[in-house]
């Protein structure tokens, strides 16, 4: 660490906006080193080690169970890791927690926010909670954001899905981050929200902000983060950008076969005596890497399709895309 | 960044105002009205057919006075376990503050001195209810909301700490039964608890309400040099229950 650097991370207590920025620019948004987390028998984080460089949107991807949310509480301080080491904006957890915490926004899973209160309300208690000098500047700020200056009176309980998932990502922002945690930002909403949402996280990481976006939506991945992730049982196993994993894991092509289950057992026999790998793929098989398979392990009826992100995931973690 | 920051606090009581913005009525209500029903039906009831006086007191002025401490445990205890419990265990409140630069010692803080603000306030109604009945103002009246705010703040810490201890909403029976049912039956409110065995009447040292009880009715007919023991009993028990109540949360929120 530059000697520079070093006098920026120690007098950045009094908030300095240009120190704070250099800070941002120059450390690692996120560290974690050798991370665990256990609950009891369980481990759901099981040294873990991830560095998000300032400035990328980095996709978290796993399947349910893999430790994304508690790897999203230890980076917030609400759960404390066993072993290993966090610095987060450069502030090392959990002791700078809090200091952390004023320069991050969070979006999380579930939806959380007070039902009964205006929607310009919501805002404004977390402006205060985030220190924001001007607060009805923030409120303004967020109902632009979240697109929703019409309704700033009405309380959330009376707007859609939507709406409040874009509420949500607004409270997060009150202040203007510099680093987001987005904990599967879209689960469970539909098609054309989703698409809606995309865009706005999109326009943050235009503008600049670091991203952590945790998700088990492939397309999610694929649609928004620089670099993807992949997580399972508590580790990660493999990272890159999307189409450098594809290449590196599931090659140019992926055949698709769609027969009865005896055919099916054939071809995937075939496959995997010329050592193809060869994943479900609903009622089908795929059989990933096809470019390299030789005469007549390909069926005819096959189809064959650029290999993807999907082929990637299932490979490597077992699981069923969504 | 320093320990119990006025701002996170502040934000923290900012969205209880907010919430609270939106069913005060409903509170109002049950506050003004709760107090007359038990005036009329003791007070009233068996102060006309059975009690005379109580400790040189009409029992108008006796159970009005003794309702503050009825007031302030109902609008402390309970708010603080069910509100505490819905707010961690379904609208995930806590989440969304913990994951924002505020801990959870500030968010137990700002949720006591909260709830002991309400109660403090709303357990004055009783004795302006019973001023409607006959009890004569007095200026040691403008005290008792300091009383009942730190008498609900310990009942706020006792409440929170029990509801980051419980596995089930339906456990916070056993609490009532056990603890908050008793404490205001032997408070004082209804009848003396000098007619009650000696040990019971040891054990109401012990009993926050009772001290509150007392304070009240002092503070309506007159001061005694004890009081300022009373009010520093409280104070103890409110420190004690402010740290018990953060303890519990940690373990319930933190990982």
């Amino acid at each position: 660490m530059s000697l520079a650097l070093y006098v920026c991370l120690k007098i950045r207590k009094e908030h300095s906006p240009f120190v704070n920025y250099v800070v941002w620019r120059a450390v690692a948004a996120i560290e974690m080193r050798g991370v665990v987390k256990r609950f009891g028998a369980i481990t759901a984080v099981d040294g873990l080690d991830l560095e998000v460089p300032p400035g990328i949107c980095l996709g978290l991807l796993g399947p349910n169970g893999a430790g994304k949310s508690t790897t999203m509480r230890m980076l917030t301080g609400q759960a404390l890791a066993d072993e290993g080491s966090i610095t987060v904006l450069g502030h090392e957890l959990p002791g700078e927690a809090k200091e952390a915490r004023a320069e991050m926004g969070v979006v999380p899973q579930l939806d959380n926010l007070d039902v009964d209160v205006s929607v310009e309300d919501n805002l404004a208690v977390f402006a205060r909670l985030y220190r924001v000098k001007d607060v009805p500047a923030a409120v303004d700020r967020g109902l632009a954001l979240a697109r929703l200056g019409g309704r700033r009176r009405d309380p959330v309980d009376e707007l859609s899905g939507g709406m409040r998932r874009r509420l949500l990502l607004a409270r997060g922002l009150t202040h203007d981050p510099p680093l987001l945690l987005l904990d599967e930002p879209t689960v469970g909403l539909d098609p054309q929200i989703r698409t809606e949402l995309w865009s706005l996280i999109d326009s943050l990481r235009t503008k600049g902000t670091t991203i952590l976006m945790s998700t088990h939506y492939i397309e999610e991945a694929e649609r928004l983060a620089d670099e993807v992730a992949l997580m399972t049982h508590g580790k990660i196993i493999s990272r890159g950008k999307p189409s450098d994993l594809v290449a590196q894991h599931a090659g140019r092509e992926t055949a698709e076969v769609y027969a009865p289950p005896e055919r099916l057992a054939e071809v995937r026999a075939n496959a995997e005596a010329v050592g193809l790998k060869v994943r479900p793929a609903g009622p089908a098989i795929a059989i990933v890497g096809a470019e390299k398979a030789t005469n007549g392990v390909v069926p005819p009826e096959a189809i064959v399709r650029a290999a993807s992100l999907e082929d990637v995931f299932v490979l490597l973690t077992g699981e069923e895309a969504e | 960044m320093r320990r119990l920051e006025p701002a996170a606090i502040g934000g923290v009581m900012s969205r209880e105002v907010a919430n609270f913005r939106t069913f005060w009525k409903a509170t109002t209500f049950s506050s003004v009205l709760e107090p007359v029903v038990y005036l009329l039906a003791f007070g009233l009831g068996l102060g006309a057919t059975i009690v005379d006086r109580v400790d040189g007191l009409s029992y108008v002025e006796y159970v009005g006075t003794g309702m503050v401490a009825t007031a302030v445990i109902f609008s402390s205890a309970f708010p603080a376990m069910f509100g505490t419990f819905v707010k961690e265990r379904f609208q995930r409140t806590y989440d969304a503050i913990l994951a924002a630069p505020v801990d959870v010692e500030e968010l137990v803080t700002a949720e006591m001195l909260w709830i002991g603000l309400r109660s403090g306030f709303f357990g004055c109604f009783p004795l302006l209810v019973s001023m409607l009945f006959g009890l004569d103002p007095a200026p040691g009246m403008l005290l008792v909301p300091l009383f009942a705010f730190i008498t609900a703040l310990i009942f706020a810490g006792f409440g929170i700490a029990v509801a980051a201890s419980v596995a089930k909403i339906d456990q916070f029976n056993y609490v009532t039964t056990l603890f908050i049912t008793p404490l205001f039956l032997v408070a004082g409110t209804f009848f003396p608890i000098d007619q009650l065995p000696e040990a019971v009447q040891i054990a109401s040292l012990l009993n926050p309400l009772h001290h509150l009880v007392e304070l009240v009715r002092h503070a309506c007919f007159g001061f005694e040099t004890w009081d300022l023991l009373r009010v520093a009993v409280l104070i103890a028990f409110a420190v004690a229950m402010w740290r018990v109540a953060v303890h519990r949360m940690e373990k319930r929120l933190i990982d």
